[in-house]
């Protein structure tokens, strides 16, 4: 019996298996075999080490410095270790209740950035990054992240404003949330028509409001990231943020809200102390599903809408992949930079499960 | 800010009721505003598509049919007093659209029904069979969940492109003919369904493809809806699978089509914008219709996380 059951538990798998295996398992090997060799597609693959990778975020030490750092790398650290400490000390709670965590752990962030900068600044004053180009790559994927606070932002307005009995409250959340589904070429077709700098609907709006010309928008270096920011942020305020808001929102106990209103509480002391600690969980998820996506995204619009310039401005690690592997044919050396998206990715998933985690007990 | 629950005795006072009411007019114009806003791109896309480049028609109906407005009014220029519906019709005749349109439909087609088989199969044995090596099985799916598509893709292209399946239909049904997340989300629902149901039938002596595909499929309608929302989504629009697997007219999916499409007619809006408007079509069909499994499943995706 139990043999039998195993035998049809195999068959049950084996078609989702074969596909699992020769079209995940297999590439992902392959793929992390590539990412240490040079291939061309042409001539036989050659083992490289970590060649590809040092090509890519590798640094050199520059010929001169410009100014002694040993002082600066000092303070850097004590600020961070300080932040780090703060950090640590505001974690500790008691247990079991959502406490009210008040601007320290803020500072304590703020502390840590500021002493990683001091820190980064010292490293890069003694080095130089060997592709210059790569970093502005990483740094345009992160750029189109912009919209991301904006976005949920905005998706937890909406949330509280269709939280309540409305005439047409379904309508409403049917057209919030259209722009999230409709998504691919021809949306972004429609946007590069909308950022036409002469008869674009853009820049005609701002014509008519402001009376001013608007910017060359995706023709320019300077507005072509701002620009599919602003896309971005129309594609994802309705979306998930809006529905996981909406679903957390519609949980909380009305008692509550009566609670608050029997002690006087304004709306904004309301929204600060019950909603945001209640909603905390679901705007951690949203942001890291949105950092998660955003280091893997940014390829579609740039084929369609700017082809990744003007002058790279908007060319994303994606698209960076892309364009090595399927241009160049530097099999190996896209294959690392899709490793280097991938681990990106895995750190913001792993700090999401240990979060997540830690939210439990 | 949020929900009117007040309590019972403020509900007759009319001074609350009235505050409630303006309240409550003041949140509904806001939304009308957002929405409004929201839906304007949209709303401009069609109205493009209706409006012409073409010199005579312009000529003969005056300068409202066109795109290139002399004022910049864009309450006023959404749409053109004249409605030019033939460009719905001149994508057809200027490119093979049908046939990218129905290779678009055969590949999510595709796509979607064979992920239902292969995903629940595998999602039921996963939940309720035993055998060995299951759980580690298991979590090497999970642990691909997270991978980019980006990593497998180069891979992908080398594997095709030696067994001679680039430019083939193959190459871009394939690989999406199973997705270690359906599996997964399949499973986790399996797993809440009630035992009792299957252990009587096992007694009665029912074998176990039966008691999937009679008990096990009929209770999972709405999880299997949704996968089927999500993967026909997730394949309808991608554009970068295609373009590195296809170069073929005959076999280009709609986002290809679009592509050479818009390379040909630069400047031609309206005819893009009809073309745009034809290709989401039938993501706007599948949202509506399926709009509550849409939004139960981006539920169920939370939980997971």
């Amino acid at each position: 019996m139990r043999q039998r059951e195993a035998l049809y538990a195999w068959l049950f798998l084996l078609p989702n298996l074969l596909g699992f295996m020769a079209f995940t398992l297999l590439p992902v090997l392959a793929s992390l075999v590539l990412a240490f060799s040079a291939w061309d597609l042409f001539s036989a693959p050659r083992f490289v080490g970590l060649e590809n990778f040092h090509d890519l975020i590798g640094l050199q030490a520059r010929p001169e410095q410009a100014f002694a750092s040993i002082g600066f790398v000092a303070i850097g650290m004590i600020v961070f270790a300080v932040g780090l400490f703060l950090y640590r000390r505001t974690r500790k709670q008691p247990e079991g209740e959502v406490v009210s965590r008040g601007w320290w752990p803020v500072l304590s962030i703020v502390l840590g950035l500021i002493g990683f900068g001091v820190l980064s600044v010292c490293v890069l004053n003694a080095y130089e990054p060997r592709t210059p180009r790569f970093w502005y790559y990483l740094y345009n994927t992160a750029f189109l992240m912009l919209g991301l606070p904006v976005s949920i932002i905005g998706s937890l307005f909406l949330a509280c404003l269709l939280n309540r009995r409305l005439f047409a409250r379904n309508f409403f959340r049917l057209i919030f949330f259209l722009p999230s589904v409709v998504t691919g070429v021809g949306i972004y077709i429609l946007w590069s028509w909308i950022f036409n700098p002469n008869f674009g609907l853009l820049n005609m709006f701002i014509w008519q409001v402001f009376g001013i010309e608007g910017p060359r928008w995706l023709e320019s270096t300077a507005w072509a990231k701002p620009a599919l920011v602003l896309m971005n942020i129309w594609g994802t305020m309705g979306g998930m943020g809006m529905v996981l808001y909406l679903a957390a929102l519609q949980s909380v106990n009305p008692e509550l809200y009566e609670a608050a209103d029997l002690d006087g509480a304004s709306p904004w002391h309301r929204f600060w102390h019950i909603i945001w600690p209640l909603v905390y969980p679901t705007t951690f998820f949203i942001a890291i599903m949105g950092v998660i996506a955003g280091f893997q995204g940014g390829f579609d619009a740039a084929y369609v809408m700017t082809q990744g310039g003007p002058a790279g401005s908007t060319t994303t690690l994606n698209y960076f992949i892309y364009e090595t592997g399927f241009n160049f044919f530097y099999m190996g050396r896209a294959s690392a930079a899709s490793w280097i998206m991938f681990l990106i990715v895995m750190a913001f998933t792993l700090a999401m499960w240990w979060h997540g985690n830690k939210k439990v007990h | 800010m949020i929900q009117s629950d007040r309590p019972i005795s403020a509900i007759n006072d009319p001074a609350v009721r009235l505050r409630e009411g303006a309240k409550r007019t003041v949140v509904w114009l806001m939304l009308l505003g957002v929405g409004l806003i929201m839906m304007y791109p949209l709303l401009w896309m069609f109205g493009t598509s209706v409006k012409t480049v073409d010199p005579q028609l312009i000529e003969q109906f005056g300068h409202d049919v066109t795109i290139f407005p002399t004022d910049h009014n864009i309450l006023g220029n959404l749409f053109p007093e004249k409605w030019h519906w033939r460009n719905y019709l001149t994508i057809f005749d200027r490119v093979p659209f049908a046939r990218y349109y129905l290779n678009s439909i055969l590949i999510a087609a595709v796509a979607t029904i064979s992920n239902l088989v292969t995903c629940s199969l595998a999602a039921y044995a996963f939940a309720r069979l035993q055998f060995k090596g299951r759980d580690a099985l298991f979590i090497c799916y999970l642990g691909t969940l997270m991978i980019p598509s980006t990593v497998t893709l180069i891979p992908t292209f080398i594997l095709f492109s030696r067994i001679g399946l680039v430019d083939t239909y193959w190459a871009m049904m394939l690989p999406s003919m199973f997705s270690a997340y359906g599996t997964f989300m399949l499973r986790q629902f399996f797993l809440t369904l009630p035992r009792e149901l299957e252990e009587a039938a096992v007694i009665d002596g029912c074998g176990l493809f039966r008691i999937y595909r009679s008990i096990v499929l009929p209770l999972s309608t709405s999880a299997l809806a949704t996968l089927a929302i999500f993967i026909f989504l997730g394949n309808w629009g991608g554009l970068l699978t295609p373009l590195v697997m296809v170069s073929s007219e005959q076999i280009k999916p709609l986002p290809l089509g679009l592509l050479s499409f818009t390379d040909e007619y630069t400047a031609d809006w309206p005819l893009m914008m009809a073309a745009s408007i034809l290709s989401i079509l039938p993501v706007i069909v599948v949202f509506l219709f399926g709009q509550r499994f849409l939004i139960a499943g981006i539920r169920l995706g939370a939980v997971k996380g």
